[in-house]
């Protein structure tokens, strides 16, 4: 080696760099959330003081609304069943990396099921639970098999699941209106007959005469349903043979194919699955809520159920706290004008929490390089 | 040669998160000089060259070229200085053809291609440097070896002096390696400097003028290549002594444990990769494939595991057919499989350690019941292979891709054999693994012969499969061309048979 004397030049340039952490720490894993959401809150009450309004007023209101009080929690609990019951089916679908985006059409065929069986299969003297229970079956087979359709064509055909289930949110929709409009259709309203009493899913203001404090309490039995189910599928995942199975297919196909664990088989079972989930959410709205079917019985929860699915990252504990996040944002976003702020805010928290899932896996540098 | 350095990297010191990966480390070459850089995974010589071309900034230590000092902040700028890296996994697009991947990225592209100029240059570069190579022809129609030449090529094109190469021969035959050497001396020859990164000993010593030793991210030596033995240069990068004879006992074949007959099979392009191949492996013996890659060894050892179909022919398992059956009726039936690629099959990265140990075992006792899975089993048998095999890792529910290339080989080793397999195919057990890595999976794949598992090693490794295995077939274009017992088979032959040379047995 030669020696030569030279002296290093190095112009100073400051700049902010990304760079990918290699360790996500376990505080910033939960934290992120509460952190993203605050942020999101910030973000929108920017907006909301562009328009004029006092965002502070606007987000204690909504807060009052949906928590405030007996019926706050009532009406954001009624909000949260569907979505907690399609958001897990959503999840499931997703943690194998099936795009399952047909929670709404599965729900409606749940819901189809449930009322066919309300209205049409059984007589109107059937004891409640019995009613209830096979209402239940039929919901969750009939969004079983709606889902089951895009599961088989991908698994024996890989035709993209994304496109047929989402396709098949229209003829899902369609398929009820027709039924409203026509057969089941009262003096041609798009509404079928209402169920018989022994149709409807108890709801904690039924039981006001024992207890008065649940007056007016109009949330209905199907929460119970949405958390035991929750809870179960959580332990499924971590606890059984068959949730390992399906954690080796989300994480690595090929590993799994390699391992001997039946892809198409699971494939089709997850779909299936998935949309029975989805058409419980479907059967416990009709006969919780509008104890009929009727057009636009739900405002798009199968959609809105990938948004908490995602920002649960499919853990079905989270499910549940995210579901009352967003039902609360629905339930205070009804009393506020102009009626879009609620659908805005939905918009800008699952943006910043999307793209703040960006600070979990980079870390930002300042200074000179 | 002269002595006037080509680049001189000083004192160069790289952090990265929880490692220093470069330690106060000095590397020179000389114009016209052929200089390997030696050591194990992890040692630093990565992360050595990627701050010499422009990859990463150094946090410490200055670069000169030609004696005045640079300052790199990407890749560009190193190559406007005239150094040039050839990656491992090439960077090339497929349906794109030779010359207009030699263009690709440069800045002065004009608007207007002048494609028959550069196709012409191409050429020439090509003749000038014997690499030989038709500019029109698209990537996807090359070999590997020829790919290769395609990256020098664009190198120089763009003006590279100074030429780096990442472990160039791991993708070549014997006979390209040498048509290879022959390019890398002709380049040497017109005043490029070429750094040559290896951990293969016997190139090293064959073509270095000069050799730097790596070990733990710090410098041992730089050493001239002359009366050195492969025995110095593997214990400066190991720190200690290696053995390179490996005790084997006699060859006493068992029953036919794998009997793969006319077996026909499609690569993942639907062209026929497995032609009527037909190979038997017994119980306590070792089979070795030698075969240029891509001539149907994946399909080979997939067919096996059952993860591709069988178009033709049959595969029978300790006596049974398992030709159509699915992975698991193989992993029944003893069949233990560890891939070529450690991470996209054989495990799953996000689970931890502990499960990916169970990926085989989960099904039945003692790790599970009917429908349960027994976690505090499942976690103290995690702990008892992490302690037999040595796998180095902070817990056994740290996720798998945590895990070094070395110990997730342990990892899937330890797996699939505490499954006591009768048969046990090998994919590339020990590629990219270091010295110590090494010599403890071939040891592990001796013990399992002398256990009586059938066991059949694929391998890019010449040297490998002599020293591991009682048989030789070698594989050309999905078919056996030749089956040799390994202690009268030369290098020679089999070398000739991997190119597809008829040879009188």
């Amino acid at each position: 080696m030669t020696s030569q004397t030279t002296r290093s030049a190095n112009p100073t340039v400051s700049r902010v760099r990304l760079e990918r952490r290699l360790e996500q720490p376990r505080w910033l894993q939960i934290m992120s959330p509460i952190i993203l959401l605050g942020v999101a809150l910030l973000f929108g009450a920017v907006l909301l003081r562009m328009v004029g309004a006092n965002p502070w007023a606007v987000y204690s209101r909504m807060a009052g609304l949906a928590f405030g009080d007996a019926y706050g929690w009532s009406d954001t609990t009624l909000k949260a069943t569907p979505l907690i019951l399609a958001g897990l089916g959503v999840s499931l679908a997703f943690r194998m990396r099936l795009w399952n985006i047909g929670a709404e059409g599965q729900l409606f065929i749940g819901a189809w099921f449930a009322t066919g069986v309300a209205l049409h299969l059984l007589p109107e003297t059937t004891p409640q639970p019995l009613m209830l229970l096979v209402m239940a079956v039929a919901g969750f087979v009939g969004g079983a098999l709606w889902g089951g359709i895009p599961g088989v064509l991908k698994a024996r055909l890989n035709v993209n699941e994304i496109i047929t289930s989402l396709m098949l949110n229209y003829v899902a929709i369609f398929w009820n209106n027709y039924f409203i409009y026509g057969p089941w259709s009262q003096r041609g309203f798009g509404l079928s007959p209402q169920f018989p009493r022994t149709a409807w899913l108890p709801r904690f203001t039924d039981y006001a005469e024992q207890f008065p404090f649940l007056r007016g309490i109009t949330a209905h039995f199907g929460i119970f349903l949405a958390l035991i189910l929750a809870i179960v599928l959580w332990w499924v995942l971590r606890q059984t043979k068959w949730g390992f199975e399906i954690r080796v297919l989300g994480d690595n196909p090929q590993a799994a194919n390699y391992a001997g664990i039946n892809i198409v088989r699971n494939t089709v079972l997850i779909m299936m699955l998935s949309g029975g989930l989805a058409g419980l959410a479907g059967m416990s709205e009709v006969a919780g809520v509008v104890h009929r079917l009727q057009e636009r019985f739900s405002p798009g929860y199968g959609f809105t159920a990938i948004i908490v699915a995602w920002l649960a990252k499919l853990n079905p504990l989270a499910i549940v706290l995210v579901s009352y996040l967003f039902a609360g944002l629905l339930v205070g976003g009804d009393a506020i004008q102009p009626a879009g702020i609620a659908q805005m805010l939905q918009g800008v928290i699952l943006f910043v929490m999307v793209g703040g899932e960006m600070l979990l896996q980079y870390r930002v540098r300042f200074g000179q390089v | 040669m002269s002595t006037n350095p080509a680049f001189e990297m000083r004192n160069i010191s790289k952090r990265f998160p929880g490692v220093l990966a470069n330690d106060n480390v000095s590397f020179a070459a000389a114009k016209g000089e052929i200089h390997a850089l030696l050591g194990e995974n992890g040692a630093g010589k990565s992360t050595l060259m990627s701050v010499l071309c422009g990859l990463y900034r150094p946090d410490g230590g200055e670069l000169l070229i030609d004696g005045a000092p640079v300052d790199f902040r990407s890749p560009r700028d190193a190559i406007r200085a005239g150094v040039g890296m050839v990656y491992q996994h090439f960077m090339l697009a497929p349906s794109q053809t030779v010359t207009e991947n030699v263009m690709l990225g440069l800045r002065d592209t004009p608007f207007v291609l002048n494609t028959p100029q550069l196709a012409a240059e191409v050429e020439k570069i090509g003749a000038q440097f014997h690499l030989p190579v038709d500019p029109h022809a698209m990537i996807w129609q090359l070999s590997v070896g020829e790919q290769q030449r395609v990256e020098i090529i664009k190198m120089l094109y763009r003006g590279a002096n100074i030429l780096i190469l990442d472990e160039p021969t791991a993708v070549l035959t014997p006979p390209e390696i040498e048509g290879f050497f022959r390019t890398l001396r002709e380049m040497a020859a017109a005043g490029k400097t070429i750094v040559f990164i290896s951990h293969k000993l016997d190139e090293v010593l064959s073509i270095a003028d000069r050799i730097t030793i790596l070990r733990g991210g710090k410098w041992v030596d730089t050493v001239a290549n002359a009366n050195l033995t492969k025995a110095t240069l593997a214990s400066m990068m190991v720190g200690r002594e290696v053995l390179f004879r490996l005790d084997k006992t006699p060859h006493q074949p068992g029953a036919a444990q794998l009997a793969l007959s006319q077996v026909q099979a499609l690569d993942d392009k639907r062209l026929p990769a497995l032609r009527k191949l037909s190979l038997t492996v017994h119980a306590g013996e070792i089979v070795g494939v030698a075969g240029v890659a891509g001539n149907g060894q994946r399909e080979l050892a997939e067919v096996i595991a059952g993860i591709r179909p069988v178009t033709g022919g049959a595969i029978a398992v300790t006596g049974q057919d398992v030709t159509h059956a699915p992975p698991l009726a193989r992993i029944q039936a003893g069949v233990a499989y560890v891939p070529e690629d450690r991470s996209a099959t054989g495990s799953a990265p996000d689970l931890s350690v502990a499960e990916n140990l169970a990926l085989r075992a989960f099904r039945k006792a003692p790790l599970a019941g009917r429908f349960v899975l027994k976690r505090q089993l499942m976690q103290q048998q995690a702990q008892k292979l992490i302690a037999q095999f040595g796998i180095a890792t902070p817990s056994p529910q740290t996720p798998s891709r945590k895990l070094s290339g070395g110990n997730l080989q342990k990892l899937i080793l330890a797996r699939e054999i505490s499954s006591q397999p009768q048969v046990l195919v090998a994919a590339y057990p020990t590629r990219g693994l270091d010295i110590g890595a090494t010599e403890y999976v071939r040891k592990v794949l001796l013990e399992e012969r002398e256990k009586g598992v059938a066991i059949l090693l694929l391998s890019e490794d010449l040297e490998e499969i002599f020293a591991l295995a009682d048989r030789i077939a070698v594989i050309f274009e999905g078919q056996i061309v030749g089956d040799l017992p390994a202690n009268t088979a030369d290098l020679e032959t089999v070398g000739l048979l991997m190119a597809g040379e008829q040879v009188e047995a």
